[in-house]
């Protein structure tokens, strides 16, 4: 999957997987109770996050803590 | 202990007195309850007798001719929030809600649901104005347990929820389960295939409040300027002020939030419940108004841990080797969804190396207060279930646990069920530490003693912090901050800018302050204070720093590039030198005051583990459990104050203590807490448990300057499973549910004798 941030990852995903970017989307941003993480680290800015030819992306569900 | 012998600094990882020590050891400390306003009048407020039940009529008319009543406010009084989700900090939440929990709308969804509120001259007047409020309801079936609430049959609390799974929704209609998670790593059949050895077990926890002493607190005015003031304990000033704001839909630069000093939060303190009230009965009353929940309000309306259902099923060769893992996990969200079923499917696996593996978990709205964040929300109830069974097995195979999680546990390098990769950690340092002990090598001391391990994961949040520090000419500095103090984090702060600047802890003058008066800061949890604001505050140094040069070459006439802030003052050509002291007494001469800024949002912060060793010995009449011993290893990254991460170590232990032998939420069939006071829900104190022993193991954190983790919660993980496991050694019997009372552990002591 290619392109330079999250978010144009995610627009590369749409067009094989239709639906993806709703799943993970709402507004443009990505949708609330879910965090990004960049080649391990959580991604602070988020959709915006750029991204290595060879990085992993998760969509994970967001942490609080206590 | 510190396996780390060797002190690398001059202020980090020693012992200075607290600075906020003298007015906490006093009394003279304020905390919410101590605010006196001119004008001020007390609110109560009223609430469900019933756990579901729908609200068909509000009369507050007679409560509003009480004579001493100012004002009466009920969900009309709020604002309509619509469908909207907000961003406040540890999260997004949805407002339709929050502000129903706040004051129930059109249905009470849990006994101690806020119905209605009274503001009065005086808290006689009005508790006696809640007695004359009419509230109509028709009493609905309630559910109070996770699996019950998810059958298709099951009583449905909330029209508006639907099941999410990751952005898809299973049906288009109204459902308990709120959420659905999925995370699967490998090929988890052919993992099962090729183990020698397979075991799964079903894990029951109960709703564990988080027990802080001091209630929850506002004090509220509403001026004739639109602008609201709110003195309150939060572990979030930020958050406060954003919730309170949308709440009353009122601009956020509208609200200002004073932090009174905090007495306990532990994740509990983050929502809030009171000051939208307070400040709607100000505004209805133009006066000030203070509410304080009594303690069983704090019990049935604020935000406990959640009970779960947990299964887990693992399996492992000959040798000790995991080869896959499957685990269920269903917490209860309470009145609404929120649970912290995400962490704990993240955390389920989280401290092994497991090369297939599945998690599939459900976060299931029942007729109890809506769930809140607890200390490493969701890993306890996660570590209770795959430590015991980790146990068992060790027990069956003839393998030490120790040896058996040395020989599987996650390090550098190991990718996480959920995807992400570990950077550098040290689980396994915490392994070699409890091994190495003298307890762990020790001998039981008596009979009925059993011993047992354990070990847990938390990941620490990280998030975004500010603070600012100017320098006093004197060679002072005061260092302004916005994380509420809960565990000492002002000295912690505070000793990392005096470390970075060569200053004394006692030449730093911390202070938390208001919202209008620092950066955003996020909230005193997830572990994150030491970390993100102690960066913030060795960036506010490092500013000082560069002023100081600069201050220095021009009373030194030479080219700023020229000098060098090193070891606690300034250096130039020709070996010029002044310290920090010296230079500050010049700084009027040189352009008045330095002031130095840092923030924090950017360092992502590292996890941290813990492992524990617990002695128990159990009284075979009775099924009571007496701790006998107990050693926590924790990966502290650097100990800032050794003092206060051995403190967090202690309290978390002893709040899994609790949380594994005697807390619970003890409900009726109707729904209602019959144990909510301390009487009665029984916490541990200093009479129930030994001194608890540490050992602070120290694998810097990269991300940190000084290699700071997060401490604060992972202790609260590995209790209730190294408990369960030295009490199987002790008698025998595998528990798998909590919390292990005496009456559960005879049951279960009379259930293996029966089988004989």
């Amino acid at each position: 999957m290619s392109g330079a941030t999250v978010r144009e990852v995610i627009d590369a995903l749409e067009t094989i997987h239709p639906g993806t970017r709703d799943r993970l989307c709402r507004d443009g941003q990505l949708r609330p109770g879910l965090m990004i993480a960049v080649d391990s680290s959580v991604a602070s800015s988020g959709m915006r996050t750029r991204i290595e030819h060879d990085s992993e992306i998760h969509f994970l569900p967001a942490i609080g803590g206590g | 202990m510190s396996t780390n012998g060797k002190p690398k600094y001059k202020v980090i990882g020693t012992r200075p007195i607290r600075h906020d020590g003298v007015d906490k050891v006093t009394g003279r400390a304020k905390y919410g309850a101590d605010i006196r306003l001119s004008g001020l009048l007390h609110g109560i407020v009223l609430r469900s007798p019933h756990a579901h039940a729908r609200i068909i009529k509000v009369d507050t008319s007679r409560a509003e001719a009480l004579p001493g009543v100012r004002a009466v406010v009920t969900a009309a009084d709020l604002p309509p929030q619509g469908n909207r989700m907000v961003e406040l900090g540890e999260g997004a939440v949805n407002m339709r809600h929050l502000s129903a929990n706040v004051l129930a709308h059109d249905k009470v969804l849990y006994k101690g649901h806020a119905v209605a509120a009274v503001a009065a001259d005086n808290v006689h007047i009005a508790e006696e104005a809640c007695k004359l409020i009419d509230v109509q309801y028709e009493v609905l079936e309630p559910v109070l347990d996770v699996l019950k609430a998810m059958l298709p049959d099951a009583p449905v609390l909330n029209d508006d929820v639907r099941t999410d799974g990751m952005g898809s929704q299973a049906a288009d209609r109204p459902t308990n389960v709120a959420r659905q998670i999925i995370f699967t790593k490998g090929d988890v059949q052919a993992g099962f295939a090729a183990a020698d050895v397979v075991l799964e077990r079903e894990f029951r926890t109960g709703t564990v409040h988080q027990g802080y002493i001091e209630p929850h607190n506002a004090t509220a005015i509403w001026n004739a300027n639109g602008k609201v003031t709110v003195w309150m304990s939060t572990q979030g000033i930020f958050t406060a002020r954003q919730q309170t704001a949308e709440l009353l839909r009122i601009p956020v630069a509208d609200v200002k939030v004073v932090p009174m000093e905090i007495g306990g939060g532990f994740g509990g303190k983050i929502s809030v419940y009171l000051p939208p009230i307070a400040a709607a009965l100000s505004k209805k009353s133009g006066r000030p108004v203070k509410v304080i929940m009594d303690r069983s309000a704090v019990f049935e309306a604020t935000g406990p841990t959640p009970a779960s259902y947990i299964r887990v099923k693992l399996g492992v060769t000959r040798d000790g080797k995991i080869t896959a893992g499957d685990a269920y996990l269903a917490y209860e969200a309470g009145a609404f969804p929120g649970s912290p079923i995400g962490p704990g499917c993240m955390c389920i696996f989280s401290c092994y190396d497991f090369p297939n593996a599945r998690v599939e978990g459900y976060d299931v709205c029942v007729n109890k207060p809506r769930s809140n964040a607890y200390r490493a929300p969701g890993s306890t109830n996660a570590a209770f279930a795959i430590e015991t069974v980790i146990d068992e097995i060790c027990q069956q195979l003839g393998i030490d646990p120790a040896d058996f999680r040395i020989k599987n546990g996650a390090k550098e390098g190991v990718r996480r069920v959920d995807g992400p990769v570990y950077s550098r950690i040290g689980l396994l340092e915490t392994l070699d530490a409890i091994k190495a002990s003298e307890h762990y090598r020790s001998k039981l001391s008596g009979p009925n003693q059993g011993r047992g391990i354990a070990s847990g994961y938390w990941f620490n949040i990280g998030l975004k912090s500010a603070v600012t520090a100017t320098v006093g000419y004197d060679g002072s500095v005061t260092l302004i901050e916005g994380s509420t103090d809960i565990g000492g984090s002002r000295t912690s702060i505070a000793m990392q800018l005096a470390e970075t600047l060569g200053i004394t802890a006692e030449k730093v003058t911390p202070s938390v302050v208001d919202t209008d008066s620092v950066g955003y800061t996020d909230v005193t949890g997830g572990s994150r204070v030491t970390f993100a604001t102690g960066i913030a505050a060795i960036e506010a140094a490092r500013d000082i720093q560069r002023q100081l040069v600069v201050r220095a070459a021009e009373l030194w006439e030479v080219d700023p590039s020229t000098v060098t802030y090193v070891d606690g003052g300034v250096s130039g050509p020709g070996g010029k030198r002044m310290t920090f002291e010296e230079l500050a007494h010049k700084l009027p001469e040189t352009g008045g005051p330095v002031i130095g800024n840092g923030t924090s949002g950017k360092a992502t912060q590292a996890g941290a583990f813990g492992t524990h060793c617990v002695d128990v010995e159990i009284d075979p009449e009775t099924g009571k459990v007496q701790i006998v011993r107990y050693t926590v290893a924790q990966d502290v990254g650097t100990a800032i104050h050794p003092s206060y991460v051995e403190g967090q170590l202690q309290g978390g232990a002893v709040q899994g203590i609790g949380w594994a032998l005697n807390e619970e939420y003890w409900y009726d069939d109707k729904g209602s807490m019959r144990n909510a006071t301390y009487l009665d829900y029984r916490i541990p104190t200093c009479y129930d448990v030994p001194m608890i022993e540490t050992i602070l193991v120290e694998v810097p954190d990269p991300q940190h300057p000084y290699g700071v983790r997060g401490v604060g919660e992972v202790p609260i993980c590995p209790p209730p499973a190294a408990i369960a496991n030295a009490i199987a050694a002790a008698v025998g019997v595998r528990m798998k549910q909590l919390p292990m009372s005496p009456p559960r552990i005879m049951s279960a002591i009379w259930e293996r004798e029966a089988a004989k």
